[in-house]
């Protein structure tokens, strides 16, 4: 079988595989290679067709297209190397990817480090126990989105929507756009899970219902679906009987929730975390096994593809330091402090920091588990609260973020625990 | 004119097909859906039962325990998934050992080979996830889980390959005796035929009805099922079942062929022949119960739910014969669980009837092998490295989560009773049945059936009938 070798592979062309590549390149090495299993480098970008993209990237609204193709053109004048159409396999934990397209058959490359950048897939129907029939009519959004926005096809003419993810939300515009009657979008919680804009660019201004504390109890249609039956939840979100609703429809589009696809990271080795389902990095976005990098959104789900490509940046730069300083990291014995959240902090990345190896600022973003309203982000080192930032509204549609210092963290005395939290006024 | 009209391609059907298909008769088998494997074969415990279930005696106990003992040859010659994991039915109260004692001795009374009674320790050592409340278990190592989709398709197929006629859409909506034949009335025309077999799930009882005063009464009882993702694989290694008691049937956790894990099923009595939808009751009901047997089941990793019906008759037994007062037809009917399991045995008992009745002879051009969908998987990674320089769509994976190649979907296509539908697609190899449930590969697969079909993308359904993906282009209505 075909063996080649390459200083760092790349699993994934989409934004973070992307900006992980570039980066890498630009901080010296040569011998880069991408591998994507779909027909074009972009990602899920590609679908994404509607605009606000790069605000913080570019300083302008892009569309999604446009902004992986900002990155393609890096890729592109850098010359690194990239396959497509390219499916990974297996990853073995001394490094050698074994990846398999129609051209070159199955093919293993020996890589001095390896960036996950796999992104996410969308929560299914089946893992969201909706009960019912099983009709054709059910799509995942992205799904839809793929069909509309990528191959022009109508996947429905009247639709109720499961879930106010910010995909969900951009295809109730998108399918009004297109010519569908989009009925209603329920929710399970008492608040969205996208973004605030969302909501208002893509539902309040099409006069499209947006129902929290509901969710769909029943699916009618033996061959497509033909309606579909909502009900209020309780506080344990049951629904609760009287209070059903029922929509004439052929369609339900589902948006409730995104996983992190690390079925390769796992088998690797790489421990997870069971709240991001995502593996578990330091401050260099390295996992538990050495030279393995992660991110985007097979890290933690995102909001902001600026985020991911500037979360990836980093991870090509330290990908590129790790190969550079001969496949071992400096200072790799040195202490990796541990990030807890609490008190509805859900998590961290990265989930540990080492004074020593980090510059001079790090962003740490977490999200919370709750609407807060007028509350204080804190963080202590040991039991010394540093920050305490009052912030208006959170809610865990939206990232959240601290910056910890390295002279603060260095010049702590015995520091062993840096913990971050939600504390009331 | 047919020698043998088939109502229906489930299992029963299809093996029955099969068997036929030794003698030299013309045959054809008729079927409402679009596909083979639509109705209760689709939907079940995939468990090839060991036998100590049914009543001694009855045709049922018969059935079963040989179908099972003809599974792991017909499996091999056939080419469909099929392991012999060992069941173990898990007693829960002391005070219930005599019940599991009769349970075993019913199954040595029926022929059920290395049975027995094992303790808590030696459970333990076999499933480490069993309940702490196991007190212990009757352990039969020729119980099996096989895919029911994969019998089901192989049994077709290779009855298609002996000559074998199916007509698929095609309802069945009466029958005219003449003479010495039966005119079966269909949505598709009449056609007139010697034998009948009726091998029509849910229906059996509404096509006996209408040719005997002999009344038979299915109820369609329901079954959820949860399904667990292949991360779950090993969770459990046998078949476990709960010793049904004054406490309740419990529910049986298994591995599958493979390697997710499943649950199931419920046992609730309905009304509609077609109503295969789950309820949130029936879910729950799951949820809770699965927990009796096994600690710690990982339910967060459940990839969907499904339902099936079985084809219960008030009898609660197999009836397989010529219907009194009908000369040529032939019941196949109430056949629920172990009905997948007896399905072999089914199959060579209608043939054994319809052929004597017949007076056929042998088919001396009879094929009794097939080979199924190649899974690359089996490869080693240079045959697979070879496979795909020779045809490189096996080089193209398609469904991610199940890692299916574009090579196995157009094989799927285009043999013999090939793949029409998405569904169709995914029954004959798992295309969309892993943890996305087809969230990505579905508008490639839709892709894929247009361009082998050469049909419209648009034309492309999940399932048949009605059940269009695409329903029309951008803005076609603005």
């Amino acid at each position: 079988m075909l063996r080649q070798v390459y200083d760092i592979v790349i699993v994934g062309g989409g934004p973070a595989g992307l900006a992980a590549a570039v980066s890498a390149k630009r901080n010296g090495i040569e011998s880069i290679l991408v591998l994507e299993r779909d027909k074009e480098l972009g990602g899920i970008l590609n679908q994404c067709i509607h605009n606000g993209f790069g605000l913080h990237t570019f300083k302008e609204e892009l569309t999604g297209p446009e902004y992986a193709g900002r990155f393609i053109e890096q890729l592109e004048e850098e010359k690194i190397a990239y396959k497509l159409n390219t499916m990974v396999m297996d990853i073995s934990d001394d490094k050698v990817v074994t990846a398999m397209n129609r051209e070159d058959g199955m093919f293993e490359i020996q890589a001095k480090a390896v960036i996950l950048a796999m992104g996410c897939r969308e929560r299914s129907r089946g893992a969201l126990n909706i009960p019912g029939y099983r009709p054709a009519g059910i799509y995942s959004a992205g799904t839809a989105q793929r069909l509309v926005n990528m191959e022009g096809y109508m996947p429905g003419r009247e639709v109720v929507i499961l879930g106010s993810g910010d995909i969900g939300l951009i295809m109730a515009r998108r399918m009004t756009l297109e010519g569908a009657k989009v009925k209603v979008v329920a929710e399970l919680l008492p608040y969205s899970g996208g973004l605030k804009r969302n909501i208002v660019q893509c539902l309040d201004d099409f006069g499209i219902p947006l129902k929290l504390s509901h969710t769909v109890v029943d699916i009618d249609g033996k061959e497509r679906v033909e309606g579909i039956t909502i009900a209020q939840v309780d506080e344990n979100r049951r629904p609760i009987p009287g209070t059903e609703e029922h929509y004439t429809c052929d369609t339900l589009l589902l948006s409730c929730g995104l996983i992190p696809e690390n079925e390769i990271s796992s088998s690797l080795g790489v421990e997870m975390s069971p709240v991001t389902s995502g593996p578990l990095v330091n401050e260099c976005l390295e996992t538990n096994v050495e030279g393995v990098f992660a991110c985007g959104n097979v890290l933690h789900v995102h909001d902001l593809v600026d985020f991911v490509s500037e979360e990836a940046g980093a991870a090509g730069k330290h990908a590129a330091e790790y190969v550079k300083n001969g496949a071992k990291h400096p200072s790799s014995d040195a202490k990796d402090i541990p990030i807890t959240a609490t008190q509805g902090a859900r998590y961290t990345v990265p989930k540990t920091i080492n004074p020593d190896r980090m510059d001079e600022k790090h962003i740490v973003r977490f999200r919370v588990g709750d609407v807060y309203k007028n509350c204080y982000v804190s963080v202590y080192l040991n039991d010394e609260r540093v920050i305490h930032r009052k912030r208006p509204v959170m809610a865990p549609g939206e990232m959240e973020e601290v910056v910890l210092k390295k002279e603060e963290l260095s010049a702590f005395p015995d520091l062993s625990q840096i913990t971050v939290k939600i504390e009331e006024a | 004119m047919y020698d043998v009209i088939i109502i229906g391609a489930g299992v029963s059907g299809a093996a029955s097909a099969r068997e036929l298909s030794k003698y030299k008769l013309n045959i054809c088998v008729v079927e409402k859906e679009e596909d083979v494997c639509c109705g209760t074969s689709k939907a079940n415990s995939a468990i090839a039962h060991a036998g100590f279930d049914a009543e001694s005696g009855s045709l049922m106990a018969k059935l079963n325990v040989e179908g099972n003992q003809m599974m792991e040859k017909l499996s091999k010659e056939l080419d469909f998934p099929f392991k012999q994991n060992g069941s173990l039915v898990v007693c829960l109260h002391e005070e219930e050992m005599p019940d599991l004692q009769k349970l075993y001795e019913r199954g040595i009374e029926n022929g059920v080979k290395d049975l027995r009674i094992i303790n808590r320790k030696e459970l333990v050592e076999l499933e480490p996830n069993i309940s702490d409340e196991a007190v212990a278990a009757l352990y039969a190592p020729t119980g099996g889980i096989v895919c029911p989709f994969g019998m089901n398709i192989a049994f077709a197929e290779n009855a298609a390959h002996n000559g074998v006629e199916f007509k698929f859409d095609t309802e069945v909506t009466g029958f005219e005796k003449k003479e010495d034949t039966w005119l079966v009335k269909t949505s598709q025309g009449d056609f007139e035929t010697k034998y009948v077999v009726n091998a029509a799930g849910v229906y059996a009882d509404k096509f006996h009805n209408m040719v005997s005063e002999k009344k038979l009464h299915i109820t369609p009882r329901r079954g959820d099922y949860c399904l667990l993702d292949r991360s779950t694989e090993g969770f459990v290694t046998h078949t476990i079942f709960q010793l049904p008691s004054k406490y309740g049937k419990g529910v049986l956790v298994t591995p599958t062929v493979h390697g997710n894990t499943l649950v199931g099923p419920t046992a609730i009595d309905i009304e509609d022949k077609e109503g295969t939808n789950t309820t949130q009751a029936g879910i729950d009901e799951l949820i809770s119960k699965a927990g009796s047997t096994v600690k710690g089941l990982p339910i967060r990793q459940v990839i969907t739910s499904f339902a099936g019906l079985r084809a219960h008759e008030d009898g609660h037994e197999f009836y397989i014969g010529e219907v009194e007062g009908a000369k040529g037809f032939i019941d196949c009917a109430g056949i629920e669980s172990p009905g997948l399991t007896s399905a072999p045995a089914i199959g060579k008992m209608v043939a054994e009837i319809v052929s004597g009745l017949a007076g056929a002879e042998e088919n001396p051009d009879f094929i009794g092998t097939r080979k199924g969908i190649l899974d690359p998987k089996t490869l080693s990674n240079e045959e697979r490295a070879a496979l795909i320089k020779e045809n490189p769509a096996y080089g193209n994976i398609i469904c991610r989560c199940e890692m299916i190649t574009e090579g196995e979907i157009i094989d799927a296509i285009n043999r013999p009773l090939g793949a029409k539908s998405l569904d169709g697609v995914k029954r004959r190899t798992r295309v969309g049945m892993g943890r996305c449930q087809a969230g990505f590969c579905s508008p490639r697969t839709i892709e894929i059936l247009a361009r082998e079909r050469g049909v419209d993308p648009a034309e492309i359904t999940k399932s048949g009938g009605n059940s269009k993906i695409i329903v029309g282009i951008n803005k076609d209505r603005i």
